[in-house]
């Protein structure tokens, strides 16, 4: 039996708007009250059951996070990283719930595919896992996978990761055809030809480096497209990574207007800009590009007002000898799940853009209503899939300490704030930071 | 003569030679003193000197170069240095080995000082990060080209005495030309006034926050011009075209005797080469009076052995120092 009261905490529960200081009652792993703090926990009414307490004194109570769009490598790529140390890292970033991204040898593109995601996180026994399922057939953007039989194999949601399906027709039919199962799409938008070569945002800064840029128009135009299109066929479309005052001012509109679109913001994109780069570090590449000041003060904007209703870690582990290479060979990507919530408390609350409220409404129920999962609040009944965070803690990021095997982070040796304590699955202490 | 006796005057202090953006005013004209020295002492670079005796350079070249690679050679040797030869060809590169390792190998073999030539801008500044070596960067990709920028000013300033208060057109594939970014940070902190000038697709207007000017059109610049750098074409660098055709391109940015007739009586001209005959400018041009295209190479022979010599001053000073 899994009873466990988390005694004393600032409680935060997005979906309620609640935020006080409570205890949470959990019974056989699952929410069984929120009752004011204070209270001494009795066994009295819940017959002989006993109540291990946790103190949760000047800590956040918060739902675990939901993660869209998290790259496991497994199968295909465990140099980068595994199901287990994947699902490990996602604990001790404060994810509860992770959608695992498609880009895997094989490519989750069949039902089998998607099941052998579950069974290795299954095994892990860390984090819930949900499997996306690709788009196209090998993500090539020209034949639909077997979408129907994905969502059987359990895919939540459709993407092709960083592969943009580039054909619109192909597009149309993947929103028409994903309305049947009311899953969403989750679409890199990039126009590939803009975009091609690119290592960082065209603008200034690339000019002076001599490196190749990607526009910001390269994602722009594909979001418009995407709007377009999920307009014409009724489908839901998530834009992925957005990066650029346009996409956001577009995405904006046409939420607006009615149509489903829905998008999601990475941490490094609110945190850093392209001035960076004049290091030439690889651990600072990234697709979509870092911006300029004026894109990074738009994402926020589009955070407050609700036009981005999600933060994704977009965790896109990479073994340390494949960045150790040239700026135009090394890969793209940040291991993020593990700064994700210390560089937007660093980026969004200590500068007084969001509320601890709506950071974790990004966290949380936003990225839940993107896959229509039921996780991602403490209402009663619910699991207790609960994340334990020290709101004021400075520490410095240690890579050589990270549980993902992916240790590519740019913010190796940089002090921010906020740090998640402990992470519980199903009312089960599943990590704890030592 | 000993390298603790070369008539350096004013300051250094670099470890490393990655790019003319980092330096000052100063570092450059340190620079250009000393290559001043070293044509008489060399005798025109003619004789050779034995300041770098013990002294291993190697030259990674992991893009064809024979030009810059033998004006390396040629300037380490004049200095008594040994030079090895490493080049992409001939590399454990296709063998899986990374970039990092392949210098740290090099190096380990006893080398003072890497010249390193790269398609991938910011290579040796990697490099730098990695190696105990001194690391001069010949090219990185479309980023800087510092010993080609400072032979080029070093070359004006031979002929004119001074850098300050020039106009200077840098014309053609300024997008793509490293030798541009070199000499754009080279000549703003001397003085000069800059215009790059080029097709509009191959000019990124960003460029002006470097404090130059763009242009378009070459006809209307040309009466201001002191000197004019012809940047070659990079064909090589071009993802689909950027401009029509190579006739269109000579019409419009080529220099030609049409073009020489209209510019000032001394106008200086200069091209870092190899040059594509009839498209930057015609045989008549590069052959021609105002030509100062073979000078340019002398010289950079001459900037080269300063460079060298003045990061092997600065490295024996931290040998010391640590000792």
């Amino acid at each position: 039996m899994r009873n466990l009261l988390i005694a004393g905490g600032r409680v935060i529960d997005p979906a309620s708007g609640r935020d006080e200081i409570a205890n949470v009652r959990v019974v056989d792993g699952k929410i069984a009250a929120i009752e004011p703090a204070g209270q001494q926990p009795s066994g009295a009414g819940q017959g002989a059951g006993e109540f291990p307490c946790l103190d949760a004194t000047g800590l956040i109570v918060s739902p675990g996070f939901i993660d869209l769009h998290v790259s496991l490598r497994e199968p295909g790529y465990e140099e980068d990283e595994s199901t287990a140390t994947g699902t490990l890292a996602a604990l001790a970033g404060g994810f509860t719930t992770i959608a695992a991204q498609t880009d895997t040898s094989p490519v989750i593109d069949n039902r089998s595919a998607a099941e052998f995601v579950r069974l290795q996180a299954d095994r892990a026994r860390h984090c819930r896992v949900f499997p996306l399922g690709a788009i196209t057939k090998q993500h090539k953007g020209e034949e639909l996978a077997e979408i129907g039989q994905l969502v059987q194999g359990g895919a939540v949601g459709f993407s092709d990761a960083r592969h943009p399906v580039a054909n619109s027709e192909v597009m149309r039919r993947a929103l028409e055809y994903t309305r049947m199962f009311h899953r969403p799409v989750l679409h890199f938008a990039m126009v590939p030809e803009l975009a091609d070569g690119g290592v960082m945002h065209e603008g200034f800064q690339s000019t002076r480096l001599g490196l190749r840029g990607i526009p910001a128009a390269a994602q722009d135009i594909m979001t418009g497209r995407d709007i377009a299109l999920a307009e014409l066929t009724g489908g839901r479309v998530h834009v992925m990574c957005v990066t650029t005052r346009d996409s956001v001012s577009r995405i904006r509109q046409a939420r607006a207007n009615g149509i489903a679109v829905t998008c999601d913001v990475a941490p490094h994109h609110l945190l850093l800009t392209d001035d960076v780069m004049s290091s030439f570090d690889t651990m600072y590449k990234v697709n979509p590009p870092l911006r300029t000041r004026d894109h990074v003060d738009a994402l926020i904007g589009g955070l407050k007002d609700g036009t981005i209703t999600a933060i994704s870690s977009d965790h896109q582990p990479r073994a340390l000898e494949k960045k150790q290479v040239e700026l135009d060979v090394a890969p793209f990507g940040i291991s993020g799940l593990e700064t994700t919530l210390a560089v937007c408390v660093t980026a969004l609350i200590e500068p007084g853009h969001l509320t601890w409220l709506e950071l974790l409404a990004r966290l949380t129920v936003g990225p839940a209503a993107v896959l229509g999962l039921s996780q991602g609040t403490l209402s009663v009944g619910q699991p207790a899939d609960i994340t334990l965070i020290n709101p004021g803690s400075r520490w410095t990021v240690d890579a050589g300490r990270f549980q993902s095997a992916g240790r590519n982070t740019p913010f190796h040796g940089l002090t921010l704030t906020g740090q998640v304590v402990s992470t519980l699955v199903d009312g089960e202490v599943r990590w704890s930071r030592p | 003569m000993q390298l603790s006796e070369l008539p350096v005057n004013g300051p250094w202090g670099e470890q490393h030679l990655l790019g003319l953006e980092r330096l000052t005013a100063s570092q450059l004209t340190t620079v250009f003193e000393l290559a001043d020295a070293l044509k008489v002492l060399t005798h025109d670079g003619t004789e050779r000197l034995s300041v770098l005796k013990g002294v291993v350079v190697a030259n990674l070249f992991f893009e064809n170069s024979t030009r810059t690679r033998t004006s390396f050679s040629l300037a380490a040797r004049r200095l008594g240095a040994d030079t090895v030869d490493f080049s992409a060809s001939s590399s454990s590169l296709s063998k899986g080995e990374t970039f990092i390792d392949t210098a740290l190998t090099i190096e380990a073999m006893g080398v003072d000082m890497v010249v390193c030539r790269h398609r991938t801008p910011g290579a040796p500044h990697l490099l730098s990060r990695h190696l105990k070596a001194g690391v001069l960067n010949a090219g990185d990709g479309t980023h800087e080209h510092p010993t080609q920028g400072l032979l080029d000013i070093y070359t004006i300033r031979q002929h004119r005495g001074r850098i300050a208060g020039l106009t200077v057109a840098l014309v053609g594939d300024i997008r793509h030309s490293r030798v541009a970014r070199s000499n754009i940070h080279g000549l703003v902190k001397l003085g000069a006034r800059v215009i790059v000038c080029g097709p509009s697709t191959l000019v990124p207007p960003e460029i002006r926050q470097l404090g130059v000017e763009v242009a378009w059109n070459l006809d209307e610049i040309l009466p201001e011009v002191d000197c004019v750098n012809l940047l070659r074409v990079q064909f090589e660098r071009q993802r689909g075209a950027f401009f029509p055709s190579i006739t269109e391109y000579a019409t419009l940015f080529g220099m030609n005797g049409e073009r020489i007739r209209r510019a000032k009586k001394d106008l200086l001209v200069l091209a870092p080469g190899p040059i594509n005959r009839g498209v930057e400018l015609t045989p008549e041009v590069a052959d021609g009076p105002h030509s100062v295209i073979l000078d340019q190479v002398s010289n950079g022979l001459l900037i080269r052995m300063a460079c060298l010599s003045l990061l092997a001053k600065e490295r024996r000073a931290g040998q010391r120092g640590v000792a």
